[in-house]
């Protein structure tokens, strides 16, 4: 299994009752509420981490894009990849991904991956999103053409990056006289694409017929088993057998000496990121258009928006792995046989977890658990036990 | 009073939608809002002088989605090819919110088969300085108490648009409004330029307190609108043909009314 270090540079210092008060972190959020000497600090540590992840054997390291939130202070990941292309030696840097539909320039996402696939001489993973609903109304774009306006923009920047230019797009959404982006990817014919979902049937469908890998982000492991399980069987409907390596699980992992004390470690920080970071109301999540109406009506059913869960609710459900090595090595093992993924994303640094803790936590990852899944495969006869 | 209407599906362009039609006399044409289309009480009182024509718009509830429905401007196009159809003439235009917006729309195109139009607490400008309620970060529960100034009376409004046998609808109706108002919020920065067209009698009927669309932008629209009349209502939010009925017709009545006077003497 490949391990990724994921970081979504939370800003760890939010007065956490004050965004209970208002009701989210994102959107509304006044950004009165950052200090700029606290963040500055924090962008380091975080940078720091990244670095460190690389010098620990972490295969890759992860960044992605949210806008106006506590959440996560990289509405420019192209930035912190910048940032990190010459300091990260050896591991990949995966941008998981840009929220193509939010810019009316798509050709500006194809340029800053290809920048940055020729400094990292091919380290780099391109992750298309359409960005969750709060960006919508953060960037005014119409969440009615969203689909629209990311399949549009994808073509665009993969025909950029694979046809000799200059030549003339017209789309519904773009125009351009000339499509003649310098330079072209490092990587032939360009870097490998990524897709993360939530779980979006058609997106699922939709990735696994352009053969993209597909990254699961925040779910319980049951859903994840589903999700990956429906990539496989698109897969064999358009002729091919996907592998494990197309699959990518967005985690969150907490290894402790033991697991009570790890669970007492992690908790305060991870119920911040669940319960307060990510916490938002339904018509942020979801404005109307953004995804189909059976969609709407189901997450509108369970409410899921207004749920606050406990470590231990993550925990049982599978959404997380918290504890002491042993456990987590074998919460990792079955969750790999189950669900058939060969990536591992990994939040280390997570809510209001501070630096010294991650790093401990990132080594113990690196000392304790990553050596164990170095040639591990899924393991498909267990996989189908449990189905 | 009984309700004494029709509905039937009219095709234009390939585009089949509903329509309800009620009464006798001048046609008197009803755009709804974002809500949606209803049968409500003003109308019927409306059938007594008038054929009243109610569509429900492209995009919403019973009515296709056509593939060509992207903004407000195509709705615009779609009447004026829907007056066409049905063959009106001397149309009296209402419209209400995102109603009143296509209503405008409509007539900076073309007044040819226009008598009248009137605008009742409108969409479609965008007024400086003015505070509205951003009806996409409320619960849909938040956004239709909003529309009142007697929360009593949002009551009906809320079990009839919410009403867990419409919940299709309903997000049918918010996903085609969001299309349409969601950027620019509600309104068409190029619109303002062309209001001066409008060369039929334009009434403007607004709640004192509608917080959706204020009554500075009623000023807005009067401003544009060569010899609009405005009427505001007192203890009236965003829906006056729905919270204050009998005013609102009154209202509409007597300008319509006026306007055909002056046109005998003429």
């Amino acid at each position: 299994m490949k391990f990724f270090n994921f970081h979504l540079m939370p800003y760890a210092h939010a007065d956490l009752k004050a965004i209970a008060e208002h009701g989210s972190a994102w959107v509304t959020y006044s950004n009165s509420h950052y200090d700029a000497e606290k963040g500055a600090e924090l962008y380091h540590d975080y940078l720091d981490q990244m670095e460190f992840a690389d010098q620990l054997g972490f295969d890759g390291v992860c960044l992605n894009e949210h806008h106006q939130t506590a959440y996560g202070l990289m509405p420019a990941p192209g930035v912190i990849a910048g940032a990190l292309s010459r300091s990260v030696k050896r591991a990949k840097i995966a941008i998981l991904g840009r929220a193509l539909p939010l810019v009316n320039n798509p050709l500006t996402i194809a340029e800053e991956y290809a920048m940055l696939d020729n400094i990292t001489q091919g380290r780099m993973i391109a992750g298309f999103v359409r960005g969750i609903g709060a960006e919508y109304h953060s960037s005014g774009v119409n969440p009615a053409e969203s689909q629209e306006r990311f399949a549009e923009a994808h073509d665009l920047i993969v025909r950029a990056w694979t046809e000799p230019g200059p030549f003339v797009y017209s789309g519904k959404h773009y125009q351009f006289r000339y499509v003649n982006t310098w330079p072209r990817p490092y990587q032939t014919p360009h870097p490998p694409i990524w897709i993360p979902s939530q779980g979006s049937a058609s997106t699922i469908r939709w990735a696994a017929k352009m053969r993209y890998t597909y990254a699961q982000t925040l779910s319980p492991i049951a859903a994840v088993a589903r999700f990956f399980q429906l990539y496989r069987d698109e897969a064999a409907k358009a002729g091919y057998e996907a592998s494990a390596d197309q699959l990518a699980w967005s985690n969150t992992i907490y290894v402790g000496e033991t697991d009570k004390k790890a669970i007492k470690e992690a908790k305060p920080h991870l119920e911040a990121l669940v319960n307060y970071f990510l916490k938002m109301p339904t018509e942020m999540l979801l404005p109307p258009g953004y995804t189909d109406t059976a969609s709407m009506k189901r997450v509108r059913a369970v409410k899921v928006t207004g749920k606050s869960q406990t470590l231990e609710e993550l925990m049982a459900s599978g959404v997380v792995i918290v504890g002491g090595p042993e456990t987590v090595r074998e919460k990792l093992a079955e969750y790999q046989d189950l669900a058939g993924f060969n990536t591992s994303l990994t939040k280390t640094q997570f809510g209001t977890l501070p630096n010294e803790m991650a790093r401990a936590n990132m080594t113990a990852i690196a000392e304790e658990i990553i050596p164990a899944f170095r040639d591990r495969e899924p393991r498909p006869a267990s996989r189908q036990a449990a189905e | 009073m009984a309700a004494d209407f029709s509905t039937s599906a009219v095709t234009v362009g390939g585009c089949r939608i509903r329509l309800m039609r009620g009464g006798s006399g001048e046609p008197l044409l009803y755009l709804h809002g974002a809500s949606g289309a209803n049968w409500l009480p003003f109308l019927q009182t409306l059938t007594r002088n008038f054929d009243v024509i109610a569509p429900e718009h492209p995009g919403f509830g019973e009515s296709d989605t056509p593939p060509w429905l992207d903004n407000i401007h195509d709705l615009a196009y779609f009447y004026l090819d829907l007056f066409d159809a049905l063959q009106l003439s001397g149309v009296n235009l209402v419209g209400n919110s995102l109603g009143g917006w296509i209503a405008a729309e409509i007539a900076v195109r073309s007044t040819q088969r226009l008598a009248s139009l009137t605008l009742a607490g409108s969409a479609g400008l965008y007024v400086p300085g003015v505070t509205q309620v951003d009806s996409y970060l409320i619960t849909e529960e938040q956004r239709l108490n909003a529309f009142f100034y007697d929360q009593s009376k949002a009551k009906e409004m809320i079990a009839r648009v919410l009403h867990p046998d419409m919940e299709d609808t309903a997000l049918k109706n918010r996903q085609t409004a969001a299309k349409l108002s969601w950027q620019p919020r509600s309104h068409d920065p190029h619109l303002a330029k062309w209001l001066h067209r409008i060369d039929v009698p334009t009434l403007l009927i607004w709640g004192d307190t509608d917080r959706l669309f204020p009554k500075e932008h009623a000023k807005a629209w009067q401003a544009a609108i060569p010899g609009a009349k405005l009427v505001t209502i007192p203890k009236c939010g965003h829906v006056p043909q729905i919270e204050q009925p009998d005013a609102f017709v009154a209202a509409l009545e007597e300008f319509i009314g006026a306007r055909r006077q002056r046109r005998k003497t003429a």
